[in-house]
């Protein structure tokens, strides 16, 4: 493993639940590890998955999506078309051996800020584990 | 148990004469099936209205000009059609038409469906080199053998769903002993019988050849697993797929002729994802080369994305390929476990929801971890 490698991550976070739980966390002075990239998106269904592919192909070693907990979507139902999407890539992604691991979906509420803080510093330390993505340095996309 | 109408002909011809009863005596008022057309070996999808134009129609030659659902859904996809037509077609086809209907894309007003237990087809190049009608005796016997044939497009020497799910009228094909002597319509819908009413031939009561169709099925599945095999061997990872990709003359064949893919403006084509000179500046910076032009890669997983889990495995998009590239196989590969996923099958049934327009709330509790 790579001691000075730093991961680069990209986080949706949705509007309503998962980015005021960022804010919460903040707001907390909890430790946060420095290797997100934040994207406030009004849905976690607003994550059409070529945003997620776009990411990997411009090199983010991992990308996190993170909405409200099912049932409790400011839209009723986005959630839960964000979980099929998020079902669809991961398999097409297990199925071509393109590291799923390196893709996440995390429900974090308002409220939640310490689980904000768990969920992004153990994504962030199982991708600094995994090491940088393949999609980094292939000059052939 | 379904009513037959058996023809004392070959299959063949047995099914010309049917679509000739069926214009002559004005039951519908067109016929959409394969036509020969021009030199010998050119096959195309027609509409006919014309009884005297039906001696040149060639509903079961094993050819696949365009994947038949696309071409329906191109005239039915502002209207209905006003008068009712035929139209044969092969399985897939018929799935395709069906999962375009599902997306408004196609209308299924008054067409009456007519498809087969489908033997597969060849690729079209073999239809290129005027050696093609060289290739049917073999292959009408390996049809009555229920025996898969090598010289098939790989996706139909692999396929299990080739029985028509929703056939008005399905024509016994595959490990029918009879082919020869006699052409066997079965008349699986109301439809159907109402079509096949005074046609000429006997009337019976029978079942399709179960034993014959699962003995294909086991044959096609040892196929399959040997053809996934040869993509998963070399061809995954990033690695791999770049490999496989490589040869990709970017020029997006492969989704003009997918039948799932109807966007009038496709994404990939979209100003969203046209690559500026800041697009390689940051590439150049980060990797210190580019590909150009750039989103192989992005194109073909994308799509994938979009569509994989519809896909009806007609082969169309391997066979137009220019670069060889076994398109069909990956997209095949992928969308088989997309749909175990999503326990669906494109096609089967017109009321089931594309998997991405629905969802059920307590399905995938161990997400979101």
């Amino acid at each position: 493993m790579d001691k000075d490698f730093k991961p680069n991550i990209v986080g949706f976070l949705c509007n309503w639940c998962s980015y005021a739980g960022a804010d919460l966390a903040g707001s907390n002075k909890l430790e946060i590890k420095p290797f997100l990239s934040v994207v406030k998106v009004m849905c976690s269904s607003r994550v059409n998955s070529n945003l997620v592919l776009t990411s990997f192909l411009w090199g983010a070693d991992g990308v996190l999506i993170a909405g409200c907990h099912p049932g409790d979507c400011h839209y009723e139902k986005g959630n839960y078309y964000a979980r099929r999407r998020f079902a669809l890539l991961k398999k097409i992604m297990e199925s071509l051996n393109l590291e799923p691991q390196r893709l996440q979906l995390s429900w974090v509420s308002a409220s939640e800020g310490k689980r904000y803080a768990e969920v992004v510093n153990k994504f962030a330390e199982d991708i600094t584990k995994i090491g940088p993505s393949p999609f980094r340095k292939n000059q052939n996309l | 148990m379904s009513d037959v109408l058996k023809i004392k002909k070959p299959v063949e011809e047995g099914i010309t004469e049917f679509l000739k009863f069926l214009l002559e005596k004005n039951k519908v008022k067109g016929i959409f099936t394969l036509r020969k057309a021009g030199k010998t070996d050119s096959f195309s999808y027609s509409l006919i209205t014309d009884v005297e134009e039906i001696k040149n129609a060639a509903p079961l030659t094993p050819i696949m000009p365009a994947n038949a659902g696309q071409l329906l859904s191109s005239f039915t996809l502002e209207d209905a059609i006003k008068e009712p037509i035929a139209v044969v077609i092969r399985p897939c086809e018929l799935r395709a038409f069906v999962e375009l209907t599902k997306r408004t894309q196609a209308n299924m007003e008054n067409i009456y469906l007519i498809s087969s237990t489908c033997a597969g087809v060849f690729p079209l190049k073999s239809a290129q080199n005027g050696k093609f009608s060289q290739l049917l005796p073999k292959y009408w016997e390996a049809a009555k053998k229920s025996e898969v044939l090598a010289s098939l497009r790989p996706t139909c020497t692999a396929c299990e769903h080739f029985v028509p799910a929703l056939a008005d009228i399905t024509i016994s094909v595959v490990g029918n002993k009879n082919l020869t002597e006699e052409c066997s319509l079965h008349l699986n819908t109301s439809k159907g019988e109402e079509l096949a009413q005074g046609a000429p031939g006997n009337k019976t009561t029978e079942k399709l050849n179960d034993k014959e169709l699962a003995q294909l099925k086991e044959l096609r599945l040892k196929e399959r697993e040997k053809l996934f095999a040869s993509v998963n061997d070399k061809n995954l990872g990033l690695a791999g797929l770049v490999k496989t990709f490589a040869p990709c003359l970017s020029c997006h064949g492969c989704r003009q002729v997918c039948p799932i893919c109807f966007c009038t403006l496709c994404d990939f084509d979209s100003k969203t994802h046209e690559d500026t000179a800041s697009h390689y500046q940051s590439e150049l910076n980060q990797k210190g080369g580019a590909r150009v032009p750039s989103g192989t890669i992005f194109f073909h997983t994308g799509r994938m994305i979009h569509m994989a889990v519809s896909c009806v495995n007609c082969g169309m998009c391997s066979d137009v390929c220019p670069a060889d590239i076994p398109v069909a196989t990956l997209f095949s590969m992928v969308g088989e476990s997309l749909q175990k996923l999503f326990d669906y099958l494109p096609g089967r049934d017109l009321e089931e929801p594309a998997p991405s327009e629905t969802f059920i709330e307590n399905e995938f509790a161990g997400l979101g971890e």
